[in-house]
């Protein structure tokens, strides 16, 4: 009888949109989310496909084409060691995705579980993880990081470990202010009174709970981890020569600027747009997932 | 509202003595050892006696715990001691570069604030037009564009313009004059990275006072102005513009404190001699005292300054108060 009026009440629900027609209206209700998000989508493949859509290997050095305008031969000029920059181009968006992704998706997860646990233990545990939160975040992101780089080392995993520390409480923050709130929500209650672990009512009924705001949180992260990266790297700290890394080329072209300005303008632009598209993203995920703004 | 601040002032004490033991622990997990490395700077090797006598002069024979409440004891009585690379007393190293920083940090956060607010009320105003689209491409723009690659930008634009106009190329001055001393001078060498970090410090700023703006114009007592007929402008000057400020002047509060330390690669473009390029040597040096007192000032405007905010909010909101 019950599967029999549940069907009824379905049948006048209206049809449930399918993927592409969300696609479509999120495109439309965010015009400039939907440019990043093709950004986003052009630099994965760029990265994906770097073999397929270069010439040159980005490594190797040739002195005779050092420090060629761009042209017919190098699309994007050479470096002072006559390295494609197209070639470096493309490939640093491999490094910097890789050291991008990585960074927000593990401090990200470390600060959701971090965040979710605090809101749900409460009392000393809570207060003793806000506190160390507190101090983490009352470092400068680059300050840390460099202390971070000192300890591990430079090279591409040590950036990574670099990176991830300082977005650990940032994103613990963020999402503990909005645990809060789904704590208090009857759900919860119902787990406590089913007596469920703590494990299973933090990982099964809160976590999905806050997943909004860690997208938002990670998306912004990404962005800024690739900004980070490029610090680091024009300060000699991060990536390592000759690995394609757009803060390294641009450490590189700082110097020639004068007199092959392709060097220093590139790198910039290709850092600018990544960063560009995927913080686009991340603020039109944020309008799409907040409710109060869609009124 | 004094008790309260009393009682801010008892809580910044815990984040104090945990960012104070956090850099402690952090310079010692660093390999290495300032004594090694102002001794190989000689070259040749180094005699054993001689090393232990550098660790006994700059204390780091010591164990870590004596070390540790050294340090917080110089933190108590404000006293940071010598660097010990250079020997020299530290507040002398940081004098200088202390007015540095604070003149970047304050004429960056007036370059913010000229156009964030502005732009980001006009941005709200006009919600999903384009002048919206424009406003919010050209902040997205400024949280992207990292502010030392606008610096280069920047530095290649005099160059090229200064040699068109002038037919020699001008660079800005690399010493630092004080603005009482030089204004002309000081403001030529110090305008740019200003604006170079003031642009990326008023994206973010734009973006918070777009947001605090669209809630609040949401808000039924802008609906109940509305409704009595009072001027647009006035609506969004009075009534959401000011209530809309709280989230912007803290965001504009945090990114002054960070400023303060975090110029680290805008002041390596522009060869400045700030407190983020002295923060970089001193790392790189093992300078222990050094960079201690360099993250406890940098923490320490952090938290003062969110203290400031606070106390702020109180003038800027007449609900919010803090005695009851």
């Amino acid at each position: 009888m019950a599967t029999i009026s549940q069907r009824a009440a379905a049948d006048h629900l209206p049809p449930r949109p399918s993927r592409l027609a969300v696609l479509w209206q999120f495109c439309r209700q965010n015009p400039l989310g939907a440019a990043g998000g093709f950004v986003v989508i052009v630099m994965i493949a760029m990265a994906a496909l770097a073999d397929a859509v270069t010439v040159y290997d980005p490594t190797a050095n040739n002195f005779r084409a050092a420090l060629e305008a761009p042209g017919a031969t190098y699309w994007l000029g050479t470096d002072q060691f006559g390295r494609d920059l197209y070639a470096r181009v493309v490939y640093g968006a491999r490094t910097a995705l890789l050291i991008g992704f990585v960074s927000a998706f593990v401090g990200g997860t470390v600060g959701l579980i971090l965040g979710v646990a605090s809101a749900h233990f409460g009392g000393r545990f809570d207060l003793t993880l806000t506190g160390v939160m507190d101090v983490l975040m009352a470092f400068p992101l680059i300050i840390l990081a460099l202390a971070m780089v000192s300890i591990f080392g430079t090279g591409t995993f040590n950036v990574i470990i670099a990176i991830t520390i300082p977005f650990i409480p940032r994103c613990a923050r963020v999402v503990r202010s909005s645990a809060l709130a789904v704590r208090e929500m009857p759900y919860i209650d119902a787990a406590r009174a089913c007596g469920y672990s703590h494990a299973r009512i933090v990982m099964r009924h809160m976590v999905p709970n806050v997943f909004a705001p860690y997208l938002v949180v990670m998306t912004a992260a990404v962005g800024q981890a690739i900004l980070l990266e490029a610090s680091l790297s024009f300060l000699g700290l991060g990536v390592q020569e000759p690995v394609a890394a757009w803060g390294l080329m641009l450490r590189g072209g700082a110097e020639y600027a004068e007199s092959a300005a392709w060097i220093a303008i590139f790198p910039g632009i290709a850092i600018s747009l990544a960063v560009f598209g995927f913080n686009l993203f991340g603020d039109a995920l944020r309008d799409w997932l907040d409710p109060k703004l869609k009124v | 509202m004094l008790s309260y601040i009393f009682r801010r002032v008892l809580w910044m004490i815990p984040t104090l003595l945990g960012a104070a033991v956090l850099v402690f622990l952090l310079m010692r997990a660093i390999p290495g050892d300032v004594c090694v490395l102002r001794l190989a700077t000689g070259g040749g090797s180094i005699d054993p006696q001689v090393l232990r006598n550098c660790q006994a002069e700059v204390g780091t024979d010591q164990p870590m715990i004596v070390q540790l409440l050294l340090f917080i004891k110089s933190l108590i009585m404000l006293d940071f001691g010598k660097s010990m690379w250079t020997g020299r007393p530290i507040i002398e190293e940081v004098g200088l570069r202390f007015q540095l920083s604070l003149q970047v940090a304050i004429m960056a956060t007036l370059t913010a604030i000229m156009l964030a607010i502005p732009l980001g009320t006009i941005s709200a105003v006009k919600q999903n037009t384009w002048i919206d689209y424009v406003v919010r491409a050209f902040s997205i723009a400024g949280v992207a564009m990292p502010s030392f690659w606008l610096g280069i930008l920047i530095i290649l634009g005099i160059l090229t313009a200064s040699k068109a106009l002038f037919g020699t190329p001008w660079m800005p001055p690399i010493t630092y004059v004080p603005i009482w001393v030089d204004p002309v001078h000081n403001l030529s060498m110090l305008i740019w990275p200003a604006l170079a970090t003031g642009y990326r410090y008023s994206a973010v700023a734009t973006r918070m006072t777009r947001s605090a703006m669209l809630e609040v114009l949401r808000e039924d007592y802008v609906r109940t102005a509305r409704a009595k007929g009072l001027f647009h402008k006035l609506i969004v000057r009075r009534h959401a513009l000011r209530n809309a400020l709280l989230p912007v002047v803290t965001i504009i509060g945090i990114e002054f404190a960070f400023l303060m330390g975090g110029l680290v690669v805008t002041e390596q473009v522009f060869n400045l001699n700030g407190l983020g390029k002295l923060f970089v040597e001193s790392v790189a040096n093992h300078d222990y005292n050094m960079t201690q007192a360099l993250v406890m000032i940098v923490v320490g405007i952090f938290a003062f300054t969110n203290l400031a905010i606070d106390i702020l909010y109180g003038f800027l909101d007449p609900r919010i108060r803090y005695n009851r």
